[in-house]
């Protein structure tokens, strides 16, 4: 390791710029046990709510060309139980772990942030987001005066730096952006996945109860960057990038266009050492190109 | 990666292939299989077929479904498939006689259950049923191992089926009559019912498989695909 991929993150360190998204590590436990943790930037964790969730009834995963729509539903065993049986074990990985933390309203995400407040969380990523729960979730991602209101109420209530996830389905990403800036989120990550739907000809319906779902994976990818580009010249916090990142020159394009981090989603279920590849893969072109820092080469375009 | 070492098929539609490969795998167990780069995106869920430990090979049995299955029904021998698993639980190892009851493409991963119940119990008894819509495949193997194999085609195989006392029953096909084995069981013998859900990941991160059980959202891909009856609460055709 040459040091050249060191990043910092809204004043926290991370060993390198490679972190995996939310909702495709599970609590790394699976992971683990097919590579070295510590090998990675960081980890976001399955999104965590204030009670637990069984997630969506019905079909949940639809493949696309390049890509996969998802409905989950948020399933998830909440802070609670997250903070008894994984934190524990999680915080004795040399990586950065991020909670993800959604909500239903204001209430429960203000409860469900503080609950991290005792722990030596050192950043939380603030899902206003996800497009496939009914109440909360992506309606507060969808305008700058609801976004405002949810980031400032967790800011001020928790103890650590607070990271807001954009949705791509916001009509004024870029409002929203700025609103969560102001709100005070020490950073921003995007894209979360775009709505899209899908129908079954063969049993002639909707494949999802929820009727839209998420889309994800390489398909995503030139508009993932598309808005973080809008976003990273609306802001001066930092962006941690994601949306259909495949391989180290995927990861590259985002930072070259100026993302701090880059998260890596769908494409942990298509190849389980993806991340630790991206990682060697940036470690790699930085030596060969004699760049001391990925700085050099970050937001020059 | 590993190697194929034949892939051919066995009826219309229907491929067997085998694999060099060694290690340990239960029956009922499954591997993410994968032929290609990137197109499609997803590896595929299949089946342990049958395993030969001594001479290292896998077996898988499949159906061509869309794009996947039919990029593996393309592969031939020395060709190169990328083999990720095995995943899942698998059947348990039960101490009494076996009923066993597939449906279609539900009768892939009962080859090497009942081939492994009779190598571990020499003198239980395991009985076959074997439904199809349209045409049999894949039965002759069976008849081999087990001690009485009932094939029907075009019928609802679960009206077929007897169960005799101190009788445990295996089964899988599609999960309307994996509910329909469930119901028509009476309550005295264990059922263990194979499940089928679209998959991403298959080893538990993505909770797209999830079912809903006695003790809360279970995935199919790591907490089964095997499953005891009692266990699984039907609601919305899981
Ligand atoms: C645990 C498990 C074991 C299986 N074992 C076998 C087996 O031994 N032999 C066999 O022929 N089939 C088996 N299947 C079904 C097999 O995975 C699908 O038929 C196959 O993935 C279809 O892929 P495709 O690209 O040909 O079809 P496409 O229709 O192009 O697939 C599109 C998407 O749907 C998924 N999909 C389609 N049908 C199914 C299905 N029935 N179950 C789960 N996902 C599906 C695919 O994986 C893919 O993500 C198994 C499924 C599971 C979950
Ligand atoms: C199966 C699945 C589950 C997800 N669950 C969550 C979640 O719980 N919280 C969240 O913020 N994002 C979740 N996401 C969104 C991803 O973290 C990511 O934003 C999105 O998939 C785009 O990145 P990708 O193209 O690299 O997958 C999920 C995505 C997938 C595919
Ligand atoms: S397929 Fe991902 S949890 Fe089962």
């Amino acid at each position: 390791m040459s040091g050249a991929l060191l990043t910092n993150f809204a004043g926290v360190p991370f060993k390198n710029p490679v972190i995996a998204a939310s909702g495709t590590f599970g609590f790394g436990r699976q992971f683990e046990k097919i590579y070295d943790l510590s090998k990675i930037g960081g980890l976001c964790t399955k999104g965590l709510t204030l009670e637990p969730r069984p997630g969506n009834t019905g079909e949940r995963l639809w493949e696309t060309p390049a890509g996969l729509l998802n409905s989950i539903g948020l399933e998830n065993p909440g802070v609670d139980a997250f903070i008894e049986n994984e934190w524990p074990h999680l915080a004795d990985i040399d990586t950065v772990t991020i909670p993800n933390v959604g909500g239903s309203d204001l209430d429960s995400y203000v409860q469900a942030v503080s609950k991290f407040n005792d722990l030596p969380v050192k950043l939380i990523e603030l899902n206003i987001s996800c497009p496939n729960v009914k109440c909360g979730g992506m309606a507060f991602g969808m305008d700058p005066d609801q976004a405002y209101a949810v980031t400032k109420a967790v800011v001020d209530e928790s103890a650590h730096p607070v990271m807001a996830k954009l949705t791509p389905n916001a009509p004024d990403l870029t409002g929203v952006a700025r609103a969560c800036e102001e709100a005070g989120a020490a950073g921003l990550s995007l894209i979360n996945t775009i709505q899209g739907m899908a129908v079954d000809v063969d049993r002639r319906r909707i494949v999802f109860d929820n009727v839209y779902a998420g889309l994800s994976g390489p398909a995503v990818k030139p508009i993932a960057l598309r808005m973080v580009h809008q976003v990273v010249h609306a802001v001066s916090i930092p962006v941690m990038a994601l949306g259909g990142i495949s391989d180290w020159r995927d990861a590259l394009e985002f930072i070259m266009i100026g993302a701090q981090c880059v998260q890596v989603g769908t494409m942990n279920f298509v190849d389980t050492t993806v991340l630790p590849d991206i990682v060697d893969g940036l470690e790699t072109y930085c030596t060969k190109h004699g760049i001391q820092n990925l700085d050099d080469v970050r937001g020059i375009l | 990666m590993a190697v194929i070492k034949s892939n051919y098929a066995v009826e219309e539609g229907i491929y067997q292939m085998e694999v060099a490969w060694t290690g340990d795998v239960r029956p009922g167990q499954f591997f993410m299989l994968r032929a290609w780069d990137r197109d499609p995106l997803l590896s595929r869920p299949i089946s342990v077929h049958d395993y030969d430990a001594e001479s290292g090979t896998l077996s898988f049995l499949y159906q061509v479904k869309g794009k996947g299955t039919k990029l593996m029904s393309e592969l031939g021998p020395m060709d190169a498939i990328q083999l990720d698993g095995p995943h899942g639980n698998g059947f348990p190892d039960v101490k009494s006689n076996l009923v066993v009851v597939g449906g279609g493409m539900g009768i892939a991963p009962l080859l090497y259950a009942v081939r492994d119940f009779k190598a571990k119990h020499k003198r239980k008894k395991v009985r076959v049923y074997l439904g199809y819509s349209f045409e049999s495949y894949g039965v002759e193997p069976f008849n081999d191992v087990a001690d009485d194999v009932i094939v029907n085609i075009g019928g609802i195989i679960t009206e077929k089926v007897e169960v005799k006392r101190g009788e445990t029953v295996f089964g899988c096909g599609p999960n309307v009559m994996m509910r329909a084995l469930a119901d028509a069981v009476p309550p005295k013998h264990p059922v263990y019912l194979s499940l089928e859900k679209r998959m991403a990941c298959g080893m538990g991160v993505c909770l797209g498989c999830s079912v809903k059980t006695v003790d809360g959202n279970k995935q199919v891909c790591a907490d089964g695909p095997v499953f005891e009856r009692d266990e699984l609460i039907w609601e919305g055709g899981l």
